[in-house]
C-alpha cells in the first residue's frame, strides 16, 4: 500500500506552507499531490513557492502533481487552471474542467472531488489518459472493490481517502465571509484564523462539521486505521493523507507503521487521535451507516 | 422568443396538470435510484410514462427525463436501462450527469437527444462546450453557484442552450458535488437520489422546545408554539466560533421571477421549476404565473407583480446566487 498526502485544503501562511512540503520531503510517503484546491483567492499568497516545493519533492524522489481547483467558474480560473499542465508535473483533476485544456495524449490523475462512481466513468476516463484515480470519500466498501479490480483490468491506481477531514461539500458561498458578515469578494481572508477549519456544533453542542472557505468539511477526521487489510484485499493501491497542522511528518510515519505491519490498528487510532488534537476519528462511508461513524466506537460514543 | 417553462411532474396526475396550466415542457423521472427525486410514491413506472409522453405531445408539450443519479459500480444496467426505456417512451430527451452515463447514452442511443443535469454542475463555458463536443449534450442545466452576468458571459461563448432555476427548492452547495447527507444519514443524492431523507427525521419535545434530528444530528430547535422547520441540513441552525445561526443558508426557497427578463438578456433557453415531490394544485399554480411571465416578457409588457408570494408563505425567497452579493 502506497501513501499519498493530498492537497491541502486549508489556507495556510506562506512560510508555514512552505515547511509543510519541507517535510514532506523526508515524510515516508510516495506521492505528494499540492497546489490550490479550494479557492483561488488564496493562491497569490504562496504561489511562488509551488516550483520550489515541487523541485524540493522531485528531488527526494517523491512523485509529485499538481491539483486542479474543485469548482472552476471565474476566467481567472479558467486561466490557471488551462496553465497547470506547465508546472511541468502531472495533473490531479478535480473538478472535470481541467479536461477541457489537457491535450489528449498527456496522462493525468484524477482527485477524490471528481465523481468516479462506477465502472463506466472509470473507463471513460482511463480512455482519455487517467492513470490514478482517488475515489470520491462517500463510497461504500462493495463499490470500492469493484473499481479496484475495474482499475487493475484498466491500468489505472486507486486509491482511497485514508486520513483527514473529509471533503463534504464545495459551494459558491464563503461561509468563513459569511460568519463574519461579509460577502465572498470582501472576505478579507476571515478562513486564514482556521488552519484546521472551524468546528462546526449543533445547538446540543455535538461536533458535526468544519467550515473552510468555500467548503464544507467533516468535523471527524476519517481515518482507514480499521480498513487496511480489507483495502488492500480489495485491490487499492495508496492511502490519501490529507494534510492538517502540527506534527504532519509524524501521522505520516504512523501510518507507515501499520502498513509495514509495526503499529496494529488500536495503536494507529491511538496515535491519530493524540496527533489530531483529540479529534474524533470517522470511517463510516466505507462500512458505517453514516458517513460519521466509527468503527472502533465505544458504548456511549457516537456509533 | 417566448422562454420555455419547464416544470416538474411526481406523477402522472401532476404531469396533466402541469401541461394544462400551460408547460411547454415537463420533467420527470422513473420510480427508482435513477433520479434525484427517489421519494415513497413519488415517479413514473414505463407504462405511466409511455401514457404521460403521449399526453404531453397530444398537447404541444416536451418532455424530459431526468436519470441524473450517480450509478452504482456493479448495477451499471439498472441506468442503462433506464436510458433504453426513455427512449422507447418517446421521451424528448434524457437528464444525465454521469460522464460513464452519458458516453454509453451518445453510444447506443444517438438519436435520444441529452441535457446534463444540474447535478453535474458545469460552472463555466469551457465545460458546456466540453459537455457538448465529448457527448453531443444540447442543453445544459445550470448550477446554482452563478450570477446573472456571469450566466450572460457563459451564453456568449457556447451554441449550448442553457436552462436556469427560477424557482422551489434551492441547493446552497454546487449540486452533485455534496455527501452532507451521507455524512449524517447514510443516503446522498448522488447516490441514492435523495438529501436529507424523512426516513431519518426524529422530533424530540426537549423541554418545551421541539428540535428536529437528521440521523440523530440536531438541526433545528424552535419553542413548541412555533412551526417546526424540516431539518433539510444545510438550512439547520449551527454554532461556530462565537456565532450561532443558519451558518449555511436560512430556510429560504428560490424565487427569480424578478429576473426573468434579465435571463431572457443573458441568453438563457429555458427556465426551470424545482419541486417533484409538492401538489400538482401547486405545480398548475406555479406554471401558470410563470407562463404569464414570460408571455409578458417576450411581448415587452411589465412583469406580473409577486404573483407567487402566496407559494413562498412561511418560507422568505431569495434571489439566490443570481445576485453575486449571496456569495
Amino acid at each position: 500500500m502506497q501513501l499519498t498526502v493530498g492537497p491541502n485544503q486549508f489556507f495556510w501562511k506562506a512560510d508555514a506552507w512552505s515547511d509543510f512540503y519541507d517535510q514532506m520531503a523526508t515524510a515516508p510517503v510516495e506521492r505528494v499531490v499540492l497546489g490550490e484546491l479550494v479557492c483561488s483567492k488564496r493562491l497569490p499568497f504562496y504561489q511562488d513557492r509551488i516550483p520550489g516545493a515541487i523541485e524540493t519533492l522531485l528531488e527526494a524522489g517523491k512523485e509529485v502533481a499538481v491539483t486542479s481547483l474543485a469548482l472552476v467558474t471565474l476566467k481567472r480560473e479558467r486561466k490557471l487552471t488551462a496553465e497547470l499542465a506547465d508546472a511541468g508535473v502531472e495533473v490531479e483533476v478535480n473538478d472535470l474542467t481541467t479536461l477541457a485544456y489537457l491535450p489528449k495524449d498527456v496522462p493525468f490523475s484524477v482527485g477524490p472531488l471528481v465523481n468516479v462512481y462506477n465502472e463506466g466513468t472509470l473507463g471513460w476516463l482511463a480512455d482519455r489518459g487517467a492513470t490514478r484515480i482517488c475515489l470520491p470519500p462517500e463510497l461504500p466498501l462493495e463499490s470500492v472493490t469493484a473499481l479496484a479490480a475495474e482499475g487493475a483490468a484498466r491500468g489505472v491506481a486507486i486509491e482511497v481517502w485514508g486520513h483527514g477531514r473529509l471533503p463534504l461539500a464545495i459551494s459558491g458561498r464563503c461561509y468563513h465571509a459569511r460568519l463574519h458578515k461579509r460577502t465572498k469578494d470582501n472576505c478579507q481572508f476571515a478562513c486564514e484564523d482556521d488552519p484546521d477549519g472551524l468546528s462546526v456544533r449543533t445547538l446540543e453542542d455535538q461536533p458535526f462539521l468544519a467550515m473552510n472557505g468555500v467548503q464544507t468539511l467533516s468535523d471527524s477526521c476519517a481515518s482507514m486505521a480499521n480498513q487496511l487489510e480489507a483495502l488492500e484485499k480489495a485491490g487499492v493501491t495508496a492511502l490519501r493523507l490529507s494534510p492538517q497542522t502540527g506534527d504532519f511528518a509524524r501521522v505520516c510515519q504512523a501510518w507507515r507503521d501499520r502498513i509495514d505491519g509495526t503499529l496494529d490498528a488500536a495503536a494507529l487510532s491511538a496515535e491519530l487521535e493524540t496527533l489530531s488534537g483529540g479529534m474524533r476519528l470517522s470511517d463510516g462511508f466505507l462500512t458505517g451507516a453514516r458517513g460519521a461513524d466509527w468503527s472502533r466506537a465505544k458504548e456511549g460514543e457516537p456509533a | 422568443m417566448v422562454m420555455e417553462i419547464v416544470c416538474p411532474a411526481g406523477t402522472p396526475a401532476s404531469l396533466r396538470a402541469a401541461v394544462k396550466a400551460g408547460a411547454h415542457t415537463v420533467y420527470c423521472g422513473f420510480a427508482d435510484e435513477t433520479n434525484a427525486r427517489n421519494f415513497p410514491g413519488l415517479n413514473f413506472d414505463r407504462d405511466e410514462m409511455r401514457e404521460g409522453v403521449k399526453f404531453a405531445h397530444d398537447h404541444g408539450a416536451q418532455v424530459l427525463v431526468a436519470i441524473n443519479t450517480y450509478p452504482r459500480a456493479g448495477a451499471e444496467a439498472i441506468w442503462h436501462r433506464a436510458v433504453a426505456d426513455a427512449e422507447k417512451c418517446g421521451v424528448d430527451a434524457v437528464i444525465l450527469a454521469d460522464v460513464g452515463l452519458l458516453a454509453y447514452a451518445a453510444k447506443h442511443h444517438p438519436g435520444l437527444r441529452r441535457h446534463l443535469s444540474v447535478q453535474a454542475a458545469a460552472a463555466n463555458a469551457d465545460m458546456l462546450n466540453f459537455y457538448a463536443s465529448e457527448f453531443g449534450v444540447k442543453r445544459v442545466v445550470l448550477p446554482r453557484v452563478l450570477s446573472v452576468p456571469e450566466i450572460a458571459a457563459i451564453n456568449a461563448e457556447t451554441a449550448v442552450e442553457t436552462e436556469v432555476f427560477v424557482f422551489g427548492g434551492l441547493c446552497v452547495m454546487a449540486e452533485g458535488r455534496c455527501s452532507l447527507s451521507s455524512y449524517a444519514t447514510g443516503l446522498s443524492p448522488n447516490m441514492n437520489g435523495v438529501c436529507s431523507p424523512a426516513s431519518h427525521v426524529e422530533y424530540h419535545d426537549d423541554h418545551g422546545a421541539l428540535s428536529a434530528k437528521l440521523g440523530g444530528f440536531t438541526i433545528h430547535k424552535v419553542g413548541a408554539d412555533e412551526p417546526a422547520p424540516y431539518p433539510t441540513l444545510c438550512k439547520g441552525c449551527f454554532s461556530a466560533g462565537d456565532a450561532s445561526g443558519h451558518l449555511f443558508e436560512d430556510p429560504v426557497s428560490l424565487n427569480a421571477e424578478k429576473l426573468i427578463p434579465q435571463l431572457a438578456k443573458a441568453g438563457v433557453t429555458a427556465l426551470k421549476i424545482e419541486g417533484r415531490q409538492r401538489s400538482r394544485s401547486y405545480v398548475a399554480q406555479v406554471v401558470r404565473n410563470f407562463r404569464a411571465a414570460v408571455e409578458a416578457q417576450a411581448a415587452g409588457r411589465p412583469m406580473p407583480e409577486g404573483m407567487l408570494a402566496q407559494l413562498t408563505e412561511g418560507q422568505a425567497a431569495t434571489a439566490g446566487a443570481y445576485k453575486k452579493i449571496w456569495r
